[in-house]
């Protein structure tokens, strides 16, 4: 295989992997944070217990997460020199800057949370884990600036044949920005929703503290519905951005090669000839596609061949057609799963208020543990219908992905090391997900034996380390 | 207005230079206590201990080398894409040594199994031990110099990275970590395990001397960074001396405190005087000065330069601030005959 293929292997796979982490911490934490509020305000014990219970879930993904990041940053320069090299200048500074601003914060203040409970006041505590999220939340905000730039490059001036940032403020209010930015963190809060509401769902089908879980069922699906109405509205703003600065992507997620009569239908599912250029076996929704594409039931959406003939008299002879079975399922299986999510927390949230959750049917019970999937899916297929979309660009309209890897690498040292480091994922996925269903199974009121034996409390033990045991 | 840009080139060199001492500074004590581990901790308890004194830093420390990283990227793009592509095999085990390491801190007293404990004991002891090594080694061969050719490409074969100097670079960092998280251990433990830690310490101190004699002296052969800095680093050969000295001293003194703080001047200087035998050179081409990477032709536009200086200089005061507030907050040591206190 060659080095080109195998880097895009690699960086698929390790950024997937991460992203699987990524967003569950960002939700985790603002539940936490919230259910640490209430105890604060209102004193109650039980939401002390819960904000420990998802807590410890949350540490064992933080820490994963952590070290999948650590990847992120060192492969740009491992596997893509040539791309670090041409955007070094404008993609570096949010990069650093995210070191600086967000991941001091998140690992100070975490440490504090976990170690502090009873050295820290109980506000200056609940302020710990605030400033963890809102750590998490400026971190995503600085990835998501750089990814934006390689999207829509704003900002900067061709200098010696590398970009050369001439504008910060244009970066950082990129429009690409203003809107992945908001999609992306509400998919965040609803992955996070989703996992809490899922597991209680689990919990509350077998009736195991019953309280602690109702309870966490209302809060999480109440921000399970708001973020996952965010992450429709924002979705759909983002789509009319795309289809002014990166029509190629829409194209290919539409399956739409020839441009479109006016107005636009909506293609539900087809099958797709990349190399015949045609579709079979579509099915239709009339004039939806122009409303997706402009707000309004009417305009004709462009084709991916005309599209590729303008790309070609703008930067010379090549393909631009990125692909596009990839393109138009990924988009398909997130809505999908998405709009999903949208039914699932209105039901949810219905019963919650109307206090019918445990008189709740069995069959949404169950539907809720599933959905656990949902926004993981949802999540992946989203960024694998950005990245892939964008192909053959790395940087759009300035550098192809092929260009920017790494000349001195040979082939078989990125087997080697995707190797590796699959291997590493492969092991660490596993543990992550054995730990968090012992501590599930384990419950909020978990007293290891072993723990009270032990005259000292382990930070990193069974308990996560908050509760003292004194003698 | 010309020479305003340019200083900002040496700025961020020694930004990131303040950064890495940083990163050795603080990361080097929980690699030497994550070491000692396998040396001074004789039960489970104790190795949990000794784990707690370092628990609600090693993350916040390792984020000095992120940022070290992310400044690399941003101030010095070539120097970034240059360094991380030509060490891929090395930083691919770096990284490995990384997760494991930073997993196994979470991971461990998850169960109560002892092959469970054993194994990620085992992933802390030899992660700790080998990142210094490889850290060693990665900054030795960087004062050696490498093969860069006119295309700023590094194309090192296994021998440019590993041989005797780097070699005796790695265990100067690995046994300069070692006796720095012994003292950190010391301070933060009561009885037993402080004295044990104390007195390996000690016991250290002339090997440990030993390497760093012979790697100041291999530097001078074998690197152009006493012929090109002359008396500066002669200077802070000096001053390393005395501050090893000092730190000798106060360990026989069993001041742990203070050792522990010329311990890390040690470091600080070592490293410093290893930017300053650098500058303005990144990377030194072993094919011919003209190759070679500097603060200059390596950067940045200044553009770029600026907003960053501005942004790292508004928010470097808040960051140190919570840094020490949180060490200030667990200044207390580690009782492990009653109960841990938090």
């Amino acid at each position: 295989m060659d080095p080109i293929m195998l880097s895009r292997i690699q960086y698929a796979l390790t950024t997937i992997f991460h992203f699987f982490f990524v967003p569950l911490s960002i939700g985790l934490v603002l539940l936490v944070a919230i259910m640490e509020t209430l105890y604060v305000a209102k004193g109650k014990e039980i939401y002390k217990t819960m904000a420990k219970f998802w807590g410890k879930l949350f540490l064992i993904n933080f820490a994963v997460g952590v070290v999948t990041g650590i990847l992120q940053e060192f492969q740009f320069g491992m596997n893509w020199s040539e791309y670090s090299r041409f955007v070094g200048d404008v993609f570096g500074a949010p990069l650093a800057i995210e070191a600086l601003l967000a991941f001091f914060m998140e690992s100070t203040f975490i440490g504090l949370w976990i170690f502090g409970w009873d050295r820290l006041s109980k506000k200056v505590h609940l302020a710990c884990i605030w400033l963890v999220f809102i750590g998490t939340f400026l971190s995503a905000l600085w990835i998501l600036a750089a990814n934006s730039f390689m999207q829509h490059p704003v900002g900067f001036a061709m200098n010696n044949g590398r970009a050369e940032m001439n504008d910060f403020f244009a970066l950082i209010t990129n429009g690409q920005l203003l809107v992945e930015f908001p999609h992306t963190i509400f998919g965040a809060l609803m992955t996070g929703a989703f996992v809490v509401t899922g597991i209680s769902a689990y919990k509350l089908m077998k009736k195991k503290d019953v309280e602690v879980f109702r309870r966490s069922f209302n809060i999480a699906v109440i921000v399970g519905l708001v973020s996952s109405l965010g992450v429709a509205f924002s979705g759909h703003f983002q789509a009319q951005y795309l289809v002014e600065t990166q029509p190629m992507k829409m194209a290919a997620s539409e399956g739409t090669w020839t441009t479109t009569e006016d107005p636009a239908p909506w293609t539900v599912i087809a099958s797709i000839d990349p190399e015949k250029q045609e579709n079979s076996g579509e099915i239709k929704i009339p004039g939806l596609l122009s409303y997706l594409s402009y707000s309004k039931f009417s305009g004709s959406v462009k084709g991916m061949k005309e599209l590729n003939a303008e790309y070609q008299q703008t930067y010379g002879p090549g393909d631009y057609i990125p692909p596009v079975r990839t393109t138009f399922w990924s988009f398909r299986v997130m809505i999908a799963a998405g709009g999903l999510m949208i039914l699932l927390a209105m039901y949810g949230t219905y019963l919650a208020w109307r206090k019918k959750l445990e008189a709740a049917k069995p069959w949404f019970m169950r539907l809720m543990v599933f959905a656990i999937s949902l926004p993981f899916i949802a999540n992946t297929a989203g960024w694998i219908m950005t990245e892939v979309g964008r192909q053959p660009w790395t940087v759009f309209g300035y550098m192809t992905t092929e260009a920017g890897v790494s000349p001195n690498v040979s082939a078989g040292m990125i087997l080697f090391s995707t190797i590796a480091f699959t291997a590493a994922y492969t092991v660490l996925g596993i543990v992550m997900v054995y730990l968090f269903v012992r501590k599930i199974k384990a419950g909020p009121y978990a007293v290891d034996k072993s723990e009270e034996e032990d005259e000292s409390a382990d930070p990193f033990g069974m308990d996560g380390g908050y509760s003292v045991v004194t003698k | 207005m010309g020479g305003i840009p340019l200083l900002l080139n040496e700025l961020w060199f020694v930004l990131i230079a303040v950064l890495f001492i940083g990163f050795f500074f603080l990361e080097g004590f929980d690699f030497g206590v994550g070491m000692s581990t396998g040396l001074i901790a004789k039960t489970d308890r104790e190795r949990r201990t000794l784990i707690n004194s370092i628990g609600p830093f090693w993350d916040g420390n390792e984020v000095w080398l992120l940022t070290a990283g992310g400044a690399m990227f941003a101030a010095f793009p070539h120097w970034y894409a240059t360094l991380f592509s030509g060490f891929y095999l090395p930083l691919v085990v770096v990284l490995l040594l990384l997760i494991g390491r930073g997993v196994a801190f979470e991971f461990r007293s998850k169960m109560k199994q002892q092959r469970w404990r054993k194994t990620w004991d085992v992933i802390i002891l030899v992660a700790s031990a080998l990142l210094p090594f490889l850290f060693g080694v990665v900054f030795a061969t960087l004062m050696k110099g490498l093969p860069i050719d006119d295309q700023m490409q590094m194309h090192a074969g296994f021998l440019d990275i590993v041989n005797p100097y780097t070699v005796v670079g790695g265990l100067s960092v690995t046994l300069l970590c070692l006796v720095h998280g012994l003292l950190f251990a010391s301070l933060r433990t009561v009885g037993e395990l402080r004295e044990r830690a104390l007195q390996m310490a000690q016991k250290l101190m002339v090997p440990l001397a030993v390497v760093l004699v012979l790697y100041a002296v291999l530097t001078y052969l074998m690197t152009d960074v006493f012929a090109v800095r002359g008396w500066a680093l002669w200077i802070m050969a000096a001053l390393g001396a005395a501050a090893f000295a000092l730190a000798a001293y106060f360990i026989r003194q069993k001041r742990e405190g203070w050792a522990f703080g010329m311990t890390g001047a040690v470091i600080a200087i070592a490293f410093a005087s290893v930017f300053i035998g650098l500058f303005p050179r990144v990377m030194v081409s072993s094919l011919g000065s003209t190759f070679d990477l500097t603060v200059y032709n390596a950067s940045s536009g200044p553009y770029s330069l600026k907003v960053m200086t501005i942004v790292a200089c508004t928010l470097l005061p808040f960051v140190l601030g919570y840094q020490i507030w949180s060490y200030y907050i667990f200044r207390k040591r580690l009782n492990e005959q009653h109960h841990l206190e938090y």
